[in-house]
Formats: structure tokens, sequence, C-alpha cells
């Protein structure tokens, strides 16, 4: 039962989850030719930059990045399924696609992780379903002359989750990740959404919450402070909460020390390689971002950690090498499980 | 129940609300709630929604940590109006930092207010009263929302009204929402029915012991639950008298809380301390609540006839005078009441060990406050401006004593002067540019900059380049501001710019004022210098930017600088391409497609008042009614249109605090007439020639030349490209016309009363004179010009125009000003100067950039043909500048310097 290995291996050690898969992808160049493939070469909208696509056109590239990261030492990949909903595919028209880069994508990374238990059945690779924020605001309104307007309802949200979700347990997930929170009404509709399939389908798959803070102040783009985040998103059993993108490791100390002594769950941090520099690169090198993780480690604020945008392989392989000498986060929650 | 293991209930807003067992009474705000208060209902019936978020704003601001919001009213749509409020209160941060209670009878409102809320926040209620599968499923769906809840003791039976109801539903409801509906016991909060006591009924005897016993079981029976209730309905039998039910209240509160009551609605208006209550009264009270005495309620009785009613007089709410010291001054800072700052200061001053740590320590704590409200579109300018009025104040109070303490220390230490640069605040010099006058806008970034801890050197008006830049090297500063208001200006911003490299400056280059854009900043400033430039146009951005330029010279800072360049040149190309694709037409063809006239069927009304006029004793009562107020607000960065701006649901209050100040003052300045009226008027013979030139007679015989400007951008077919010459008759037509000019002046006074505001620290009525002197130049340009329209000339003698008729400049003729879109030529005021020798007879002189001095200043031309109108010239090309240098008479660099702005190579 890999949700039992999961939470075994929880807590027994750090589980390193993969890096930026966009900045793996840009390696590749592909021009608008590639990103449709032969399925969607009349396609009538251009569709370069719809990185979920690639599940479809390119999968032996999204293999590669997976494959990669689990070289590199990650214990969890997250699927390329970022923007894969109704919400966020309307940029591209695809909103039809929605379930088959959901269902493929999950595919190709189970099929990837299931290669890697085999050959080292010791260290069991996992598949985290990413759930992205869309690209619309719940609770903010777009247009500062009507701040009452929603360009959005939490019920086209739950909507949109719901489908994600089923896509990506279909798929084969053993994870799903809701992450790079920016909004915390859209993160609690995805949860609302993942509570009734769960009860739906009588499952259970472990949920794993990211929040993004973005500004200096430590407070998410909808205003929440790091604790008020937290309490937000609690009221459903999580398997780790946490911060990830936005900033770099050393920004995000304070509020990780935040959620680590206030929350039950487990806490996962996967911060960006850094701040971005003039062009909007992200510079921070393995091991500049290592060592900073390493303050983590000390502060023993970690379960789960990994990279986001501007991360490669060897950040990911700098941190898992340096996570591999700490002992995790006692996590409260799983306490009760051992003792109780 | 294992105590050590309590589980505290947690709530968020923006912000966390913890209630552990420590954790004080948790006061509930109860009147954003329509079935509470009529002010509330009726504010949504109108659909007054700012005036209610008021409402909401108040409770919090008044200490409620939660606030209950209740639309259940039949005569509003309740489910819209939960869901329009909640949606405007999630865009106010002040508000929303606190969770919220939903409260509704109706599921279907509960539930479209949960879906708008991204905090955890409260359902008040649900009960068994529709049986154990309702509640259940509701439950349910309220835990996967996220939400604690209030459960009633209400069951199918009905609402419990003892002890032993009480605890048996109480009971019934947690096991149910424990088993099935899996609910985390510190998300419940029960509420056990407060009812009146003292009704004459007797079954109501035991109404408030039994909650309290009630709340006491809950407590220790049902682990990790809150209690909550109603507070106001245990005195509703003595509705009107206020002594009483304070007193009741308190009683009632003290004894709750002692038994685990631990949240609960309460009017805080209504409620005394516990231990000023006259103890006779607190002692009927207390046999009431407790049930002690058969007589009790006829004893409370006879004693509330007995009280005279004293009505709490509501006047200003002195009782933060009562704060510890800091909130005190943060609170006078916040809200710019500069009436006890004195004091205030003196006694944190006494309490400091050195008085600089209360400008450090106290001050600066206070202003931090202002800086992130003003930051976070919490505070509005003019409430900043008056922040740092008492800021000022309060230094200057400081100042001597730091003096003092500095010259001990010399004695005793002979302390190096050096210690504090590293840590010295960031130094930011401000100037307007050599040949401009106008400072209001650069004035109010240095007060919000100074408000934001930044040190400024503030170098006034008509500031050379060689004393802004030595003055930046004596000073050390961390940033250059530059500011300017008339177009001669920016060139004068790109020289510095170029002297500045000269010189090897590496020092920040903020860029602001009405004229300048990051248009103009990117092309022409930016590529002069290859220290940082940022264009910054309000107030608010400024304290963002200069943050960034005035760090630590470290990779953040370069990575900005850099940002920045990389924009800038990217918006120079943007710029370059587009400017490539804007067609041209020479200057002859130009000319040939002249806004054309039909002279024959015009006659020019001949003026009453030919020559040149002063107008003598004017009543500024009478001009007040011609100012235009939207730029007055305008300039203290509140946007809108007056008078709707005054309800603004954003700055709706601030505009109309402001409004009210400005009427103060305007006031003063025409009954103790602070400033003088000045106005001179010229209308002339004259004729337009066929090289756009309009040549005028003076009455001394001697003739006058006036250049125009003519659009040459290519229009489309059929469309004329004018000049302000096309709207005079030519020569050739034989028709006699006229034209006139002006200047006219309330600027006489400004500074000196200006500089007397800033000495004594008020940069808020220092700006808003200038203000107020710049809005009372135009309302009498604009009067002058109906009086000459209607009297004077003459043309328009029939004319009946509203003010607001006069703003949209509904009347016949026009008023063109040199510097503006119609004829950006300032030299063309010399003309003007010379015509009516302004400086001899109104006192108003040009500076070397052609502004006007004093600033308050209009002048122009008036053109009477009907179909004359404005325009704007837009960019000429070099055929029209190289003709008109030769028509003026000039070396081709000077009119190239001058209409620089306006060339489009």
């Amino acid at each position: 039962m890999i949700t039992k290995d999961l939470y075994r291996a929880l807590q027994e050690r750090i589980l390193v989850l993969d890096g930026a898969m966009g900045t793996m992808l840009q390696r590749h160049k592909f021009s608008e030719a590639d990103y449709r493939g032969k399925r969607f070469a009349n396609y009538p909208y251009d569709v370069k930059g719809n990185n979920d696509l690639l599940s479809i056109t390119q999968p032996e590239a999204i293999a590669g990045v997976h494959t990669a990261y689990f070289k590199a030492g990650a214990d969890i990949v997250e699927t390329n399924t970022f923007s894969a909903t109704t919400v966020a595919m309307a940029d591209y028209h695809m909103e039809d696609l929605v379930d088959e880069i959901n269902i493929e994508s999950a595919k190709i990374a189970r099929r990837v992780a299931d290669e890697f238990t085999h050959n080292e059945p010791h260290k069991p690779r996992f598949v985290a379903g990413a759930m992205g924020p869309t690209n619309k605001t719940a609770s903010m309104s777009p247009d500062v002359n009507d701040p009452g307007y929603r360009a959005i309802t939490f019920d086209e949200l739950r909507k949109a989750y719901k489908q994600q979700a089923a896509g990506l347990i279909k798929g084969g997930v053993d994870i799903l990740l809701v992450e790079t929170v920016f909004d915390t009404l859209n993160a609690k509709a995805a949860l609302f959404a993942i509570e009734e399939l769960k009860e739906e389908q009588g499952i259970d798959v472990p949920v794993m919450v990211s929040g993004t803070i973005t500004d200096a102040s430590g407070r998410t783009l909808s205003g929440q402070t790091a604790e008020a985040f937290m309490i937000s998103i609690e009221h459903i059993p999580l398997l780790s909460v946490g911060f990830n993108c936005a900033l770099g490791a050393k920004q995000l100390t304070p509020y990780l020390e935040t959620v680590a002594s206030k929350s039950m769950f487990g806490i996962s941090a996967y911060p960006n390689a850094g701040l971005p520099n003039a062009f909007g690169a992200y510079d921070e090198s393995p091991e500049q971002m290592a060592s900073q993780v390493q303050e983590y480690l000390d502060k023993s604020l970690i379960n789960i950690i990994g990279g986001c945008c501007g991360t490669t392989p060897e950040h990911i392989a700098a941190i898992a090498q340096i996570a591999a000498a700490y002992k995790p986060r006692v996590i409260p929650s799983l306490q009760n499980l051992v003792h109780g | 129940m294992d105590k050590k293991e309590y589980r505290p209930l947690k709530l968020s807003g923006l912000e966390p609300l913890v209630i552990t067992p420590k954790s004080n009474f948790i006061n509930v705000g109860e009147r954003t709630n329509v079935a509470g208060s009529k002010k509330f209902l009726r504010l949504i019936k109108q659909d007054k929604y700012d005036e209610a978020l008021e409402i909401a704003r108040d409770q919090v601001e008044n200490g409620a940590q939660i606030i209950d919001i209740n639309m259940d009213d039949g005569l509003i749509d309740g489910k819209t109006a939960m869901v329009k409020f909640l949606n405007l209160i999630a865009a106010e941060p002040d508000i929303s930092r606190v969770p919220i209670m939903i409260d509704s009878s109706k599921w279907e409102i509960i539930e479209a207010g949960l879906q708008v809320v991204q905090g955890k926040c409260v359902v008040n209620s649900i009960s068994l009263k529709e049986g154990e599968q309702a509640f259940i499923e509701n439950a349910k769906i309220i835990k996967r929302y996220g939400a604690a809840v209030i459960v009633m003791a209400f069951d199918e039976v009905g609402q419990a009204d003892n002890y032993e109801r009480r605890i048996e539903i109480a009971q019934r409801s947690y096991d149910l929402l424990i088993n099935q509906a899996h609910f985390a016991p510190e998300d419940i909060i029960f509420d056990l029915n407060i009812f009146p006591v003292a009704t004459g009924m007797q079954e109501h005897r035991r109404n408030a012991i039994d909650f309290i016993e009630a709340t006491r079981w809950v407590r220790e029976n049902l682990a990790h639950v809150s209690v909550s209730g109603g507070v106001s309905n245990v005195s509703f039998s003595f509705r009107g008298n206020n002594k009483v039910r304070e007193a009741m209240h308190s009683a009632f509160l003290f004894h709750a809380i002692k038994a685990g009551m631990n949240i609960g609605i309460v009017n805080p208006a209504l409620l005394e301390v516990y231990d000023d209550i006259d103890p006779e009264l607190l002692e009927f009270v207390e046999d009431v609540l407790l049930d002690r005495r058969d007589d009790a309620t006829e004893r409370l009785l006879d004693y509330a006839e007995n009280v005279t009613q004293t009505t709490r007089v509501s006047t200003i709410d002195n009782s933060w005078r009562t704060l510890p010291i800091q909130d005190r001054i943060t609170r006078a800072l916040v809200k710019g009441i500069d009436s006890y700052i004195i004091d205030d200061v003196e006694e944190a001053r006494c309490q400091a060990s050195a008085p600089i740590d209360v400008i450090e320590g106290h001050l600066m704590t206070g202003m931090n406050v202002v800086g992130d409200l003003f930051g976070s579109g919490k505070m509005f300018l003019p409430q900043v401006v008056k922040s740092a009025r008492v800021m000022k104040k309060a230094v200057a109070y400081l100042l001597p004593f730091i003096e003092e303490e500095k010259k001990n220390k010399k004695l005793h230490l002979d302390s190096n002067a050096d210690d504090s640069k590293k840590s010295r605040a960031p130094r930011v010099l401000m100037a307007t540019v050599k040949g401009d006058v106008h400072d209001i806008g650069k004035n109010i970034v240095s007060v919000v900059l100074a408000c934001n801890n930044f040190e400024i050197i503030d170098l006034g008006v008509m500031v050379p380049p060689e004393k802004i830049l030595d003055a930046a090297v004596a000073h050390q500063v961390d940033i250059i501001g530059l500011s300017g208001l008339i177009t001669p200006s920016l060139d004068e911003m790109v020289f510095i710019a170029k002297e500045m490299k000269r010189r090897n400056f590496q020092v920040p280059l903020m860029i602001g004022g009405a004229t300048t854009s990051r248009a103009h900043t990117a092309v022409k400033i930016a590529p002069e210098y290859d220290g940082p430039i940022v264009h910054v146009n309000d107030a608010s951005r400024a304290v963002t930017i200069a943050g960034e330029l005035s760090g630590e010279k470290d990779e953040g800072y370069f990575a900005f600088a850099k940002a920045k360049k990389e924009e800038y040149k990217k918006l120079r190309e943007d710029f370059m391409g587009r400017a490539i694709k804007k067609e041209y037409v020479s200057l002859s063809e130009a000319r040939s497609r002249k806004f054309s006239i039909d002279w024959k069927s015009y006659e020019p009304q001949q003026p009453k008042n030919l020559g040149v006029h002063e107008l003598k004793d004017i009543d500024l009562r009478e001009v007040e009614r011609y100012i235009d107020w939207s730029p007055f607000f305008r300039s203290w960065d509140l946007h809108g249109r007056y008078p709707e701006i005054l309800n603004d649901d954003v700055v709706g209050d601030q505009a109309t605090e402001l409004f009210a100040d400005a009427r103060v003052m305007l006031d003063q300045i025409i009954e103790d007439k602070w400033l003088e009226a000045r106005a001179v008027y010229g209308i002339f013979p004259a004729n337009a020639d066929d090289r756009d030139d309009i040549h005028v007679q003076s009455m001394d015989g001697s003739s006058f030349v006036i250049r125009t400007l003519r659009q040459q951008a290519k229009k489309a077919a059929g469309k004329p490209q004018i000049a302000l010459a096309d709207f005079i008759a030519p020569a050739h037509s034989q028709i006699q016309d006229y034209i006139g000019t002006f200047c006219v002046t309330t600027g006489h006074g400004v500074n000196q009363r200006a500089k007397a505001y800033e000495k004594n620290h008020d940069d808020y009525n220092a700006i808003m004179l200038k203000a107020l002197a710049d809005r009372l130049a135009e309302a009498l340009a604009e009067y002058l010009h109906m009086r000459v329209r209607t009297d004077f000339w003459g043309y328009a003698s029939d004319e009946h125009l509203s003010n607001e008729d006069l703003i949209k400049e509904s009347y016949k003729g026009i008023r063109p000003a040199p510097g503006y879109p119609a004829c950006p030529d300032h030299l063309e005021k010399e003309t003007i100067w010379d015509l009516l020798q302004v400086e001899e007879r109104i006192g108003v002189s040009l500076t070397e950039s052609l502004a006007m001095w004093p600033a308050a200043s209009v002048s122009g031309y008036y053109i009477a043909h009907p179909e004359s109108r404005y325009f704007g010239l837009g960019k000429i090309k070099r055929d029209q500048l190289i003709d008109y240098a030769q028509r003026k008479d000039i070396p081709l660099d000077m009119a190239k310097k001058w209409l620089n702005p306006n060339l489009a190579d």
C-alpha cells in the first residue's frame, strides 16, 4: 500500500520533492510546431507556452525531466499539470483536453516512478499531482474600481479542480498537491473538491497544500499572514502544509518557522533559486541554495523539501545530499497515530 | 478530560485569531446585523454599502475581534446582500483582518457566504431544530468549507430553556458532530440561549443562573468547545434604562465568564465596569441574575424607577488619552491630531534614556504605522500630510534637547561624529528645476518620504543645476529628486542628467512632476546618465522606489537599477519604432489644409473696451464661485470628479474632510484678504497672415506679432491642420478682427504665508494654501474670461452659463495659454508681457524658463470666433522649426530649445 509507504518514509526521513519543470523544458527550446506535434498541427490557436500540453505532444521530454529529478535524488515528482484546469486552459482554448492532460501526465510520472521503485525498492518513489492556482482569484477583484466584483466563483473553481483531481487520481498519482496558492479561497475550493471526490469514490488520497508568500511583509497575494493562511486550510487532514515559489530559500525562513511551530501536519518548502534578477532569471547556484536549505534543517523545520522556479536537477541533488544528513521535523498529527 | 491537551479554536481573517484558555473574552461585533441595527438595515436597503462598510470598520477599530454579519430581513435579498457585503469587506484590509461570523437562519445564505470568504469563519448557527439528518449534513458541509460553527441549544422539541435541556441538547449535538460529521471539537461553539430575567414571570427567574451553570457544565464535560451568547438579551426587561442594563450586562458577564463563557456579542457602549457599579445596584442586579431572593425582581424594579436616567452624551471621544504613551503617540500620528503631541512627547522624553530615542522609538514606530497604512491604501495623502505635521512638531520640540545632549556628550567623549553615518536615514535631495516655480507635487512627495524615514534636503524652486549637484555632494545624498511642471523643465532635467554624467555621479535620479512622463524619462533623460533613473509620478510609489534606490548597494539594488534601465531601453525602442510610423505633412502642405472659416459671413464684434485694462478691487467672493474643484482633489492624489468624489466609496470620507478644511481656509483667504487678486487684459485689432502669424496693433500704434504653430501630423482626408492663426481673420479678407490677451494672479501673498506655515512645521496648510491659490487663479481666469465675453469685449453678451458649463468649456470662443497644447511655445508669453506690461502692472514676472512668478498665475489669449476651438499641436517637423526661427528672427538653436518637446525629429 503506497500511502502507508509514504507515511512511513515521511517519518523516517526528509522527503525530497523535485525542482522546476518549466526551467527544464526551456532547455529544449520547443517551437510552436514542437508544442503542437502532429496532433495539433492545424489547431486554430497558438499553443506555444502551454507546457501542460507537452504531456501529450512531447511525453518523452516530460518523462526525461521526471527521470532527471529522480536520478538527482527526488522522492516525489510533480506531474506536469500546473495549469491543467478548464479555468487556466481557457487561455489556449483547450478546456476539452483537461481530462486527457491530467490522466496522461499522471501516467508518465507514474511509469517513471515505478521504474525507479522497481530498481531501488528500499527507496520508493512517489507522484504528486500538481494543482496550480489557476489564473483567476476568487477573493479579489481584478478591477480596482469595483472591489466587489469577482472574475470567478467558488463553484466554478470547485468544479474545475474536481475534474483535475479526478484525472490525476485516474492516472495514478499518490498525492494531490494544491500549490502556489496566492488566494486562499481558490485553495479552499480545491480542497472542497478533493473532499467531495474522496467521499464519492470512497478513497483516501494524501493532500499537500503549498502557499506562496508574495511580498516582503510576509503575506499572500490575497493579504493573509502565513499563520492565517495555515489556519484557513487545515480543516481537512493534510500530509503537509508549506510554501513555494515567489521568494528564495532565505526569505522563506521566518514563515516556515511560523507554520512549523503551529501546524499539526508535515511542513513542506520548495523555494525558488533565489530572487529573479533583472532579466527575470534565477541565478542562485545549487550550493548557495543548499546552504540556505541547511538553515531550515538545522532548525528542524522541514519534512518535505524541493525547489521551484529556476531550480534544476543539480539544485535538487545538492539539496538531497544535505537533507539526507538530517532527521525530519516531528509531525504532531502522526505522533498520535504512532502512539495512539 | 485531559486539560493539558486543550486544543485552541483557531480562526482567521487576514490575520489569525487563536482562542486558548488564556485568551481574554472574545468580543463579537454585532452592529453589521440588520436584525440588530436599524441604521445598518437602512443602509443596506438603500444600497449604501460604503457607509455600511464604515460600520464594520468602526467595530473593528473599536476592538471587535470577530464581526457578525446578518442580512436576514424580509425586504432584502439576503443572499445577494451577504455576498456583496462580504466581497466588499474582502477589499478592506483593516476590516477583513478579523474573522467573519456568517449569521443567518437560512442555509442558502450561509453557504453563499462561506463561498466568498478566504479566512476561517464562524457559521452562526445550526441546531437540531430540523432533526439530526439536516444537522449532520450541514455540519459536514461547513467543515468542508473550513469554518467553525455555533450550535444553538435548540432541538426538534424547541429551545432549551432550563439547565437540564441545555446540557441534554449540548451533549447530543456534540456527539453527533464528533462521531458522525467528524467535526473538530475545538471548532464547536455552543450558544446556550441567554434569556431575559426580571420579566415578572416565575419561570424566567432562573434564566441567567441556568445559562451560567449550563456553561460551566459544557466547558467541563465537552472537551475543547467554546461557549458564546448574545448578552443584551438578559436585560431586555429594562429597555430604556441604560444604567440598569449596563450594570446587568457587566454583572452577568462577570459570572458567565467565570463559568467558561469565552465568546460573546456585547455592545461595548452598554457596558459598565464591574467594579464601578453602585454597590446597591450591584446587589439588586446579582440577586436577580443569580436568583438569590424571591423579591429580587421587585427590588430591582423599584431601584430602576428611582434612578435618574443619565444618558451618555456622545462628545469627542478622548478615551484614547488614557492609553499607554506609545499608543497615544501612534494614534496622534495616524489621526493627525496635534493638540497633545508636545505633552506626550515630553512624557516620552522623560522616560527615555536619550531624547533621540523618542524620535527613533516612539515617533518612528508611529510613523511606520502611518507608512504601512498609506502603503496599503488605507490612508490617503491629506491624512499623511497631517501626520507629518504632528511628526514635525514633535521633532521640533525634541531638537533642542538633542542638541543639548550632543553638547554634553562631546564634553565627555569628544565623540566621533561619523559614528551615526552608517545608520543614518537615507537622504533625498528634492528640487524644482531652474526656471520652474511649481512645488506642490514636490512638497507632497517630500512630506511622504519624510514620513517614511527619509531625510529630505529640500532646495526649493528655481534651483540651478550646479546648486543641485553641489548640494548633492555636500550632503552626500542617496537620491536626487527633480520636479517640474512646465515643459521647459523637461530639458532642464535632461541637462542635469548630462551634468551628472560629466561629473561622474552615480547617485540615483528620480524624476517627477506633472509634465514629466515615463516615456520622456526613458527616451530623453535615461540615455544621458549611467546611474539609476526612475520616473515616479505619485507619492505612494515614491516611497517604494526611493526605498529601492537608497538601500545597500547590493545585488538587489543593482538588479533594480538594471531592470529599470532595461525597462526604459525597451520603452525607448518601442517609442522610436512607433514614432517612425507616424506620418507628417510638409509645412506648406499643412498650410494649404488650414482650418477654413467663411470670413465673408462673419462680422466681428467691435470690442467695448479696446486697449489694455486692469481690473481693480476684485472681490474673491465673486471669483470663488468659478472654482473647478476636481483638480484640487487631484493635487492631493484623490482622484475623482467633484462633487461626486465627496461620496466616493474609497476616498469619499477623506475628500469630504479635505474639502471641509479647504472651505475653512478659503473663507479666511477671502475674509482676511490673505491673497490679492490682480488681473490685466487687453483687446486689440488683429489680423492673421499666410505664415501663421497674428499681427496685433497696440493702442499706441506700435505693432506686435503673435507666432502660432501648425499641426503637421497627417490628418484624415478633409480634416484641417490647425494653427491658432486660422481663427483670426486674414488681412486679405478685409475684415478687421480682434484678439485679446490677459494675465491674472492670486499669488501675491502666498509664499510669505506658506513659509510661515512651513516654519511652524505645518506642511499641510502650506500645501493647502498653494493648492487653493492655484485654484483661485484658475477661477479668476474663468471669471475674467466671462466678463470679457459678456461685457468688456461683449461678443457673447447674452450668455448664461453655469460653472459646470464653464468647466466643460461650453462658452463661445477660446482662451488658449502659451505652454498648453494649442500653443506649446512658452516664448510667446514674452509677447503678452510686452503688450500688456504685465510685470509693471500686476507684478507677475517670467523666469528664465518662462514660468510665471508668483506661481498662482494664468495668462493667455482670447479668441472670439464661434468656430474657434481647443486642439493639440502635436509634433512638428524641422521645416516648421526653421520657418518659425526665421519668422521670429531667433537663432535656430534657440527655437529648437524651446520647441524641443514638440519636435518630431
